[in-house]
């Protein structure tokens, strides 16, 4: 039952968004158009590969047993029951994989502590779900009802549960090399004289942010089959992952191979959101099973370990505070942000990607020189922290935004002045922010207003006063922020991480009949790239999309990559892309103008047929050149044809899409239920390469956002047992819990990508937490509340009306009457 | 005894006889013992929706059912809605409206809708809501998912 | 997640079914929709040694009518209830098909049973509260014959009835119809279990209220009636400090858990809420 009442709430929503923009025909052809997704007819039809799907004769099933405590010694394993279940080939411990090596994230800077995350738990463990022995049998069946009889004997240690435990004087350390359990402890900005900016202010304004645990929960978990090739001494794992390159290097590395020695194939992925864009120590685990009993393995993640001992994320804690000046200008920032990073350091980004994040992206679409910020990562006995679509930046923008209306209350101009008093102008572009990064030209002022203007926000305080009269909260939210999308080496460098991305090739070959593959090291996991890098590729060939083909996911076969992650794809895979395909082009070119005998620069390719400008009658088909330079190069001049290939590389400078996310809510009173009402975007990603993507991004980002602020967490007790492991406690959104979403664009194609294209796979996320307290908090200021954490639970808000009505009761139990 | 039973099942109209042991689920028997992978596992609990099949055209979670309940029965599974060459007409709106991304959850999706448009040829906007809430979808936020219903009904793509 | 192994016997009968419970033992589950059972199963947080299939009894799925009682075979699917259409038996017993609509989603409506909520005893399942509220009588058969057991008496804790082991289900009576009976409850989204669920029924004569039945879910290891707040209605004209007065009684009643979903004093403060919407949903339709 909708607790609140159904009715319109405020102005008559502006008209929904339809699906996908109709498809605008762009110059010169397929970049800007909405076509229908290239996989979706295999993925429809139940033919999709996903890694659980395939089976093998005489395979093995890997079943973990799993620490039940949160910090012990592991005084004995005894496996003995265990191995004499019919079926049951062999148990494994750390005892039987001394070769192989821990992994282990390293940011070589000073303020971080290295730590190692071992394969299986050696001797220790460090969280509830941490690996301590593999059962392999004939099925899945039977290897866990083994797993069932191993016997671990714990020397339970006391738990370190959360942050004040971590930090409190005398606690244990989770890891010896950090005694004080501070992992990583960073000031990388501190600009002089900021004291005295806050002592003079005419307003200080604070804000204390708190977010709790929360994890990806793609709908397909991890899983892998790893298998020994005996023929060529390689090992072979397929695995779902995002980052098929960095998990072979981790494999490679941890048992002592050479990374060739090593293939990984990443087929289908349902789903990862960053939490797949690192390594699992089970994906180096099942390799070396494999190699260790010669046999294929293969372990397939259930939801309970998924929620459990699968990586988490988001659990931080701000105190920002913002010096203004008497007309709404924010002078200067201080923030101190802790992380909760969990038990182990993840590889290889590192536990320092939420806490680095955080405190460089903080000051986001606003003006700022004066900067302060102290980010930590502590290490305490829950499951580790990997990236979660965003990062840090949903938390980030949560603090920045709540700070920004706190800012709008005290000096009177309200939550669309002051933003737009502080966010950079359109002339101030390219914007060096106070961080030292150069943000590309962008629409921050653009989108506020528009998303204002469809919101009603002008009208707004006469329709809120109304529904107020009526005994019902409304509240409207905003959130304005920018995106760093495709960091490249540089920015990876800065961050001191060992192993730097940033870069992506691609190689495109062109076969004898004139179709086109296209090998990229990013791997599409929902975002439709075997579309989208066709579109790209056929603008630049002047051949139909269809011709073209992606191959990504087998590190045999695919030039040296990253993955996808960090909004990067489009950027840096698209760009080499479009290099290479310009490259490609430019083979063609040269090899008609040698037969029509013209010069290069004359000659056009478009709808598949290579020609002299403006002179339809030198027009030569494409697919008769491929076949020319393959089956008849004795015609072609030596340096031309003999084969079509191109690669290039692109290392993206990074480049900073940016939007305004509005939502409107109801906050029922009586019980405490949030229901959003109306959910608007104004986003800009510079071009869009198939904008029914893209808006699919978008929503789908918004809709784990506002799980995030009103649904999901992930508790744990105070001997850090974790409370939820399954979807019965942990509530990700249905259909019935969002609106429709109205999403709007704005575009500022940037110079800083060959496509015009920014990157934005995450923006959905980052800006709806933000966009929800905000709308939340207006709601709750009429009764004289607030709430400063999410999820915002319906206690919460029961809790915070109650505090406020105790403060003081007349005032607020009127309005509430 | 925990020993195999032997059943006879029919999917998507094709008769089989198989021997499996009492807790093999539906989904496992359909995915690794029949080969159609189309099928998903999401969560083994009944929540996500993901392995949604059709048994005697009701909708069932297959991970909640064991493979010996269907010992007699009709099942259909996302495989006989159409073919990569031949995509049914719900399949068709669902790629005309982008209602998938990553493609894990759809054929559960697929089989709920197809049970429901069966049931309910002119459902209304809240009706779709109500079913799509069913299931879980972490890539889409719904919405295409919800263009997609409403389309395919509009089209009377109902069964 | 997979169940740990069992040993299956489908049944041809009733009497087939309880013979077999009382061959197998206590160890040994019924298996109708497994909505409940077989998920908790997976988690091995069941593990029965026997399951005994009753999914194909269709004799005893039903819902009628008999001399104004309404009767309801232990098979009976949610959906079945939520489509109930005679207008004879929805004057007296509309809450039902309402209630049927909280219960999970289509999937879950299409296969799981009325009788298999009523033997899994979650303390805020409709069907529990129903059965409080409409003074349910549970016939339940065993090789030796049929016994009917009172609702009231039925619920013993947490997941946890009267049922014997070898016992079954057959029929649930819903002797006395109650019409207006109203149930609202409170989820984090739709479908979910109820954090707090409150199901009322009043009838009044002359303005005066003679007769009151106030259930709550999800607030202690059962359902139960809330008797503070039914005796705080019965003599009362319904008006609204009457029934502010019983939602207090109802919340100052209860002793509710503190979960993640809701910590006791919020489930007090829910109950509180639902309790006065309830009542007054039913005193409208009385």
């Amino acid at each position: 039952m909708r607790d609140a009442p159904s009715g319109p709430a405020a102005a008559a929503p502006a008209k929904a968004h339809a699906g996908g923009t109709p498809e605008v025909p762009a110059a010169g052809g397929w970049i800007g158009r909405s076509l229908r997704r290239v996989e979706d007819r295999y993925l429809l039809t139940g033919r999709g590969s996903f890694v659980g799907d395939h089976q093998a004769p005489g395979m093995l099933h890997l079943v973990l047993v799993r620490s039940y405590v949160a910090s012990a010694t592991i005084n004995a394993i005894d496996a003995s029951a265990a191995l004499r279940q019919p079926g049951v080939a062999a148990v494994i411990t750390a005892a039987d994989l001394a070769g192989v090596a821990p992994l282990r994230g390293v940011l070589a800077r000073p303020e971080f502590v290295a730590t190692d995350m071992p394969v299986l738990a050696v001797g220790r463990v460090r969280h509830v779900g941490e690996p301590i022995a593999a059962v392999l049998a004939d099925s899945a069946y039977t290897a866990e009802d083994a797993a069932e009889l191993v016997e671990v004997s714990y020397g339970e240690l006391p738990a370190v549960a959360g942050v004040a435990d971590a930090l409190a004087e005398g606690a244990g350390a989770v890891h010896e090399a950090a005694p004080d359990n501070v992992l990583v402890d960073v000031t990388p900005v501190s600009s002089p004289g900021l004291d005295d900016i806050f002592t003079s202010a005419a307003h200080v304004v604070e804000v204390g942010i708190s977010t709790a645990r929360i994890t990806a929960a793609p709908l397909e978990g991890r899983a892998c089959v790893a298998a020994f090739d005996e023929r060529t001494g390689q090992v072979v794992l397929q695995t779902s992952t995002q980052v098929p390159h960095t998990v072979r290097t981790a494999v490679a590395l941890s048992l002592g191979m050479d990374e060739h020695q090593v293939r990984v194939i990443s087929p289908d992925v349902g789903g990862g959101f960053g939490q797949k864009c690192v390594v699992a120590r089970e994906e180096v685990l099942a390799a070396a099973v494999a190699r260790l009993l010669r046999r294929t393995v293969t372990w397939v993640e259930d939801r309970r370990e998924g929620l459990t001992s699968g990586f988490q994320a988001r659990e931080q804690f701000y105190q920002v505070r913002g010096a203004f000046d008497a007309t709404g200008h924010l002078l200067g920032l201080d923030a101190d942000i802790r992380c909760d990073v969990g038990a182990y350091s993840c590889y290889p980004v590192t536990c320092g990607v939420e806490v680095l994040m955080a405190a460089n992206e903080l000051p986001g679409p606003y003006r700022l020189r004066i900067y302060r910020a102290r980010s930590r990562g502590i290490a305490t006995n829950k499951t580790p922290i990997a990236p979660y679509r965003g990062v840090s930046r949903p938390q980030a923008v949560l603090a920045m935004e709540r700070l920004m209306d706190e800012a709008g209350r005290v000096t009177g101009l309200g939550a669309v002045e002051v933003r737009d008093r502080n966010l950079v102008d359109a002339q101030e572009f390219p914007y060096r922010n106070v961080m030292g990064a150069s943000y590309d030209a962008g629409t921050y002022r653009e989108s506020l207003a528009r998303c204002a203007e469809l919101l009603g926000h002008g009208s707004w305080p006469g329709v809120q006063a109304r529904a107020l009269a009526e005994g019902r909260l409304l509240g409207l939210g905003l959130a304005c922020f920018v995106e760093p999308t495709a960091y490249g080496t540089a920015s990876f460098g800065m961050r001191k991480m060992t192993i730097v991305p940033g870069y992506e090739r691609a190689t495109l070959r062109m076969d004898p009949s004139g179709s086109v593959i296209v090998m990229a090291g990013t791997h599409s996991h929902g975002q439709g790239h075997a579309t989208s890098y066709a579109q790209i590729a056929a603008d630049a060939l002047g051949i139909d999309p269809g011709r073209v083909r992606l191959r990504q996911g087998d590190t045999e076969l695919v030039p040296h990559g990253w993955g996808t992650f960090a909004s990067r794809s489009i950027v840096a895979g698209g760009g080499a892309i479009a290099r290479a395909s310009a490259d490609l082009a430019g083979q063609l070119r040269a090899i008609a103008a040698h037969l029509i005998e013209a010069a290069p620069g004359d000659v056009e390719l478009a709808d598949g047929r290579a020609q002299v400008r403006g002179d339809p009658a030198t027009s030569v088909p494409i697919d008769e050149l491929a076949r020319i330079a393959h089956h008849a190069a004795h015609l072609l001049p030596d340096g031309l044809g003999r084969g079509l290939e191109a690669t290039a590389a692109f290392d993206p400078e990074g480049t900073f899409s940016n939007a305004t996310h509005g939502a409107i809510v109801e906050v029922s009173p009586d019980t405490g239920g949030v229901r959003l009402v109306r959910y608007v975007v104004v986003e800009d990603c510079g071009v869009m390469i198939n904008p029914m993507i893209v808006d699919g991004q978008v929503a789908g980002g918004v809709a784990q956002g506002i799980g995030a602020a009103l649904f999901e967490e992930l508790p744990f007790d105070e001997s850090g047992q974790p409370v939820c492991g399954s979807f019965v406690d942990y509530l990700l959104p249905t259909a019935a819990d969002l609106p429709e979403f109205e999403i709007h664009h704005l575009c500022t194609p940037t110079t800083r990508t060959p496509t015009g294209a920014k990157g934005m796979g995450e923006g959905g996320t980052i800006g709806a937490p933000a966009a929800v307290l905000n709308a939340v908090n207006d709601a709750l200021a009429q009764v004289g509340a607030s709430v400063g954490r999410i999820p915002v639970r319906p206690a919460d808000v029961v809790a915070a009306i109650a505090a406020a009505v105790s403060r003081d009761p007349v005032d607020s139990r009127r309005k509430t009457q | 005894m925990t020993d195999d039973h032997s059943i006879r099942i029919t999917v998507n109209g094709t008769e089989h006889e198989l021997a499996i042991e009492p807790r093999r689920t539906l989904a496992d028997m359909l995915r690794h013992d029949l080969a159609l992978t189309g099928t998903h596992v999401g969560c083994e609990h009944g929540i996500c929706g993901a392995c949604t099949v059709l048994v005697d055209g009701l909708p069932a979670r297959s991970c909640l059912m064991f493979g010996v309940q269907a010992d007699g029965r009709s099942v259909e599974t996302v495989e006989a809605l159409g073919t990569p060459d031949a995509l049914g007409p719900l399949q068709q709106a669902f790629t005309d409206h982008h209602g998938l991304q990553c493609g894990f959850c759809t054929p559960g999706f697929l089989m709920l809708v197809t049970a429901f448009l069966r049931e309910t040829p002119s459902p209304s906007d809240d009706e779709i809501r109500e079913v799509v809430a069913s299931n879980l979808c972490r890539c889409t936020g719904y919405q295409g998912i919800l263009r997609a219903v409403r389309a395919a009904a509009d089209a009377g793509a109902g069964g | 997640m997979k169940p740990a192994p069992f040993s299956y016997h489908r049944a041809r009968s009733a009497e087939e079914a309880v013979s077999l419970l009382a061959e197998l033992g206590d160890d040994a589950k019924l298996l109708a929709g497994g909505q409940s059972l077989v998920a908790m199963m997976n988690f091995r947080l069941a593990r029965p040694a026997a399951l005994v299939d009753i999914s194909r009894l269709t004799g005893l799925r039903y819902v009628r009518e008999h001399d104004g009682e309404l009767r309801i075979g232990a098979l009976a699917l949610h959906r079945d209830l939520e489509r109930l259409a005679d207008p004879g038996v929805l004057a007296g017993f509309g809450m039902l098909p309402r209630a049927a609509r909280y219960i999970g989603h289509y999937a879950i409506r299409a296969a799981g049973t009325f009788g298999g909520s009523i033997a899994h005893a979650d303390p805020a399942a409709e069907w529990c509260m129903a059965a409080l509220l409409f003074d349910a009588q549970i016939v339940a058969r065993r090789r030796g014959g049929d016994r009917v057991i009172p609702a009231a008496g039925f619920f013993r804790g947490f997941l946890e009835t009267d049922l014997r082991p070898d016992e079954m289900i057959i029929e649930v009576r819903l002797p006395v119809p109650r019409p207006g009976a109203a149930i609202c409850e409170f989820a984090r989204r739709h479908g979910d279990f109820a954090i707090v669920a409150a199901a009322a029924a009043v009838s009044s004569e002359g303005g005066v209220c003679r007769d009151a039945r106030v259930v709550l879910g999800g607030v202690a290891g059962t359902a139960q009636r809330a008797a503070g707040a039914e005796a705080a209605l019965i003599g009362s004209g319904l008006g609204a400090d009457a029934i502010a007065a019983a939602a207090e009684e109802a919340a100052a009643g209860t002793d509710p858990p503190g979960d993640v979903h809701g910590s006791a004093e919020y489930r007090r403060h829910l109950v509180r809420v639902l309790a006065a919407r309830v009542i007054e949903e039913a005193a409208a339709d009385a």
